[in-house]
Order: structure tokens, then C-alpha cells, then sequence
């Protein structure tokens, strides 16, 4: 198993070193426009975000996996999990928030210890769509982990699980060798208590992240690949396939940049900017919380440690209608949620 | 003079052959674009089918360009080899069914 940019001391783990990359190069000499300068041709900068309706926490950069494309850079050897005392602060916030979505991230989310307290307090508030990003594997690396379908299940939970294709060979290039077989497990698991099948109300919803230095296609075509052959090889459904552009930050750049891909991916991404998609990029409708509670545009800039732009930080101080008046944080990484048919955490934006 | 006849970098320069005759250059875009639209054969179906045909004219630049779009649609290394092989299978089989003309030249003139 490989070991995280921030384990393995790699300049690349430092936020800094990646925010420079993707300033300096193509885009300080004049190659390829800045991100700012593309939303100004069309009058969109600066961005500024709408109704919030997605809180999404990030609740620990532990996990059982160490993929390859990781924007968190998450593995075992990752130790920031967020504390109890940081999750109540969140509780107050979800009690409050105009959201109608909380959307659990990590790492693997399940590996944080508070992790079922949280759910369980967090579903008593009544969340309109509680989702939590499962990695699948989780739920058979260990005894103790078997159950999380039920548990899903008893909160109403939905189950948003990473799945780069429907063959081994792709799925464990990206993921780690195994990982293919575990998910089809966890899936069938899923599947056998009512997730993903029509009219049981349990939703389980498939991201895809392109498994190389290249762009997904249509989201409505991969979905139908995936349906078809998820169901012909191992009778296994799902509800929606999520397709997400990998961001050049964190692993995925260290990779680009190690594979002499980084020049021509930028290209691609600038290429395919679609303007139609930076109205509802998903920082203008979500706020990212950190494992320690500081807030975010996204999960991305969360990871660049760019904090938002407003005098409220940290969710202890939360003051939404503070929030709603910020400009929101870019850089060049921007352009792979702008590429095509837009790409956030909910798959395409247009 | 450049020093190679193709540089990759002029696959993204393609577009700009409109610019020297606008006309039959939109034409010729606007029919590709239909061509590779989903119809009765799906998108992911032609992109093979170029991929294919990439090979046989040996086009760096389509062969570029169709594996790439054939990753973007989930298009596995098997399937993309089998399409080759369609194309050399193909291709081949072009070369020896003219041996059939060969056999009749000798057969008619040999005793």
C-alpha cells in the first residue's frame, strides 16, 4: 500500500507548494488563462454563493484506502479526525442551517470513533437528505464495520460510494489491489436490504472518477455502461452515477506531474470550460467544514487550505447570512468543476 | 523547415482550419459533430469504430484522439485491442483475398 504525500514528507503535501504550481507555468506566462480570467470574460467573477443547501462535513483524513487521484491525500497514516467537541458544534449548526443536505466526507467517514453518535444525533434534527460517502470497502476491512449497511439503513442514510469502473483492472489501478472485489461485496450487501432498488426509498448513488489523466464523458452514458454491466456481472443496482473530473491538487497532481500529464490535463480542462457551469458550480450552494471545524468553499479548497473569505471562520462562530455575503475563494484548480458539464460532489452541474 | 511531420500539438490547432476556407471547414465540422452524435449506433460504438479506422490510416493524430476518447467513455484496454485487431483482421484479409487473383493469373497460365 502506498503511503500519503504528507507521510511520505512530499513537498506536494504542503498546500503552498501546490497552490504555486497551479499559479506559476502555463498560466504565469501567458499559455493558458487564470481561472479568474476566464469567469471574467463572461462577467461571473467574482463568484459569490446562493442559498445554501449543502453542508458538508468532513469528519477525518483517515481512511482504509490510499487511491491513487485522492484530493485529501487520506490513508491509514492520516491522524486528523474531528472531535466530539467539534461535532457538537456542527450538531448546533445542522439544527439551524437553512441546508436541507448534510453530506459526510473523509477519509473513510465510518473510521472516525464518533462517527455513529454523530449520525445519530445529526438524523434526530431531521435532515431532508443525509448522505454519508462510503468508500464500500470499509464495510467488510473489519468485524466491527459489517453492520454499517443496517445501520445506514435504520437512519435512512444515503450511501454516495466511489467506483472508478466496472471491471477489477481499473477499479484497483486507481484504487488499490482488492479493492474491486470488496466493493462488489459491500454493494450486493447494500442491495440485499433495499439500497439502490427501485421503490424501497433507500438510495445508493455511484461516483465516478476518470481512473488516468483524462476527462469522464457524458454522465448519462457512463451511467447506463455502468448499470448494464454492474447488473449483467454481478446482478448488482444503484440509483445515480455521479461523474466527477479529478482536480489537480494533492495526489491527482502528484500523478500528473510524475506521468508528465500536468501541461496537456490543464489544457484539457481549460478546453472543455463551459461557462454555463459556473453559475452552479457547488461552492456557490455548499460550505466544507474541516475535521478541526474551520470552513471552506469546498472540499478542494479545503484541501489548499483556502479558507473563506469572511470574518466567520470556524463553525463555533457560524453566522450563515455572514457567510452568504463572501466572495468565494479561486484558483486554477477551479476549472475541473467548469470542465464540460461541470463536475461536483452531486456529478454534473448542467 | 520543422524537424518531424507531425507534432502533437497540432491535433489542438485542428479548429483552425476554418480559418483559411470558413466555409467548407464549419461544413465539414458540423457533419463530423453529426456523425459522432448518438444514433442508431451509440457514441461509445464509434468511438471504437474510429479508433479502428485511426489505426488503418494510421493517423497519429486520430489514434491520439480516439484513445483518449475512448478512456473519457470507460472503454477498456480489451476492447480497444479487439477493435485493432478488426482493423488488422481487416486489413490483412484485404492483402490476401487478392491472392485469390493470384491463384486465378497463375492457374490460367500455368499448364
Amino acid at each position: 500500500m502506498i503511503q500519503s504525500l504528507k507521510r511520505r514528507e512530499s513537498t506536494l503535501a504542503k498546500s503552498e507548494k501546490q497552490l504555486e504550481i497551479l499559479s506559476n507555468g502555463l498560466f504565469e506566462e501567458g499559455d493558458l488563462p487564470t481561472f479568474k480570467q476566464k469567469i471574467s470574460e463572461s462577467d461571473q467573477f467574482p463568484l459569490r454563493p446562493k442559498t445554501l443547501e449543502i453542508l458538508q462535513i468532513n469528519v477525518g483524513y483517515m481512511c482504509n484506502q490510499v487511491c491513487k487521484h485522492c484530493h485529501v491525500d487520506a490513508g491509514p497514516d492520516r491522524k486528523e479526525i474531528m472531535t466530539r467537541e467539534t461535532m457538537e458544534q456542527c450538531l448546533k449548526v445542522i439544527k439551524n442551517t437553512s441546508a436541507h443536505t448534510l453530506d459526510l466526507t473523509g477519509g473513510a467517514p465510518e473510521m472516525n470513533p464518533n462517527f455513529r453518535w454523530f449520525v445519530e444525533e445529526a438524523s434526530k434534527i431531521g435532515v431532508k437528505d443525509f448522505i454519508v460517502r462510503s468508500n464500500l470497502t470499509i464495510i467488510r476491512s473489519n468485524k466491527k464495520y459489517h453492520d454499517l449497511p443496517e445501520f445506514f439503513k435504520k437512519h435512512n442514510i444515503h450511501v454516495v460510494s466511489s467506483m472508478p469502473h466496472w471491471t477489477k483492472g481499473k477499479t484497483d489501478s486507481q484504487r488499490g489491489n482488492g479493492v474491486f472485489d470488496q466493493s462488489i461485496e459491500s454493494l450486493k450487501s447494500l442491495n440485499e436490504i433495499g439500497y439502490g432498488i427501485e421503490g424501497s426509498g433507500l438510495k445508493l448513488d455511484l461516483v465516478y472518477n476518470p481512473s488516468g489523466a483524462f476527462l469522464p464523458a457524458s454522465q448519462s452514458s457512463l451511467e447506463a455502461d455502468f448499470k448494464h454491466a454492474l447488473k449483467e456481472d454481478f446482478g448488482i443496482q444503484f440509483n445515480n452515477l455521479f461523474a466527477i473530473v479529478n482536480l489537480p491538487i494533492s495526489r491527482f497532481l502528484d500523478y500528473l506531474i510524475a506521468s508528465d500529464n500536468y501541461e496537456d490535463y490543464m489544457y484539457a480542462l481549460v478546453e472543455a470550460y463551459n461557462p454555463a457551469t459556473v453559475a452552479n458550480v457547488m461552492c456557490t450552494n455548499t460550505l466544507s467544514v474541516s475535521w478541526d471545524g474551520y470552513l471552506y468553499d469546498c472540499d478542494f479548497n479545503q484541501m489548499l487550505e483556502l479558507p473563506v473569505k469572511s470574518k466567520v471562520k470556524h463553525i463555533s462562530d457560524y453566522q450563515e447570512s455572514e457567510l452568504q455575503n463572501r466572495e468565494i475563494a479561486i484558483s486554477q484548480h477551479c476549472y475541473g468543476c467548469t470542465a464540460g458539464a461541470g463536475s461536483s460532489c452531486q456529478g454534473s452541474v448542467s | 523547415m520543422q524537424k518531424t511531420y507531425y507534432d502533437p500539438a497540432d491535433l489542438k490547432k485542428f479548429g483552425k482550419i476554418t480559418e483559411w476556407n470558413e466555409e467548407l471547414g464549419n461544413k465539414f465540422f458540423d457533419y463530423y459533430n453529426s456523425v459522432f452524435a448518438e444514433g442508431e449506433l451509440t457514441a461509445r460504438e464509434k468511438s471504437l469504430i474510429a479508433l479502428a479506422v485511426a489505426h488503418t490510416i494510421q493517423c497519429p493524430y486520430c489514434i491520439d484522439a480516439y484513445t483518449g476518447d475512448g478512456l473519457t467513455r470507460g472503454i477498456t484496454k480489451g476492447e480497444m485491442m479487439e477493435a485493432l485487431h478488426v482493423a488488422a483482421a481487416i486489413r490483412g484479409g484485404a492483402s490476401l483475398v487478392h491472392g485469390v487473383q493470384m491463384m486465378n493469373k497463375v492457374n490460367k497460365l500455368e499448364m
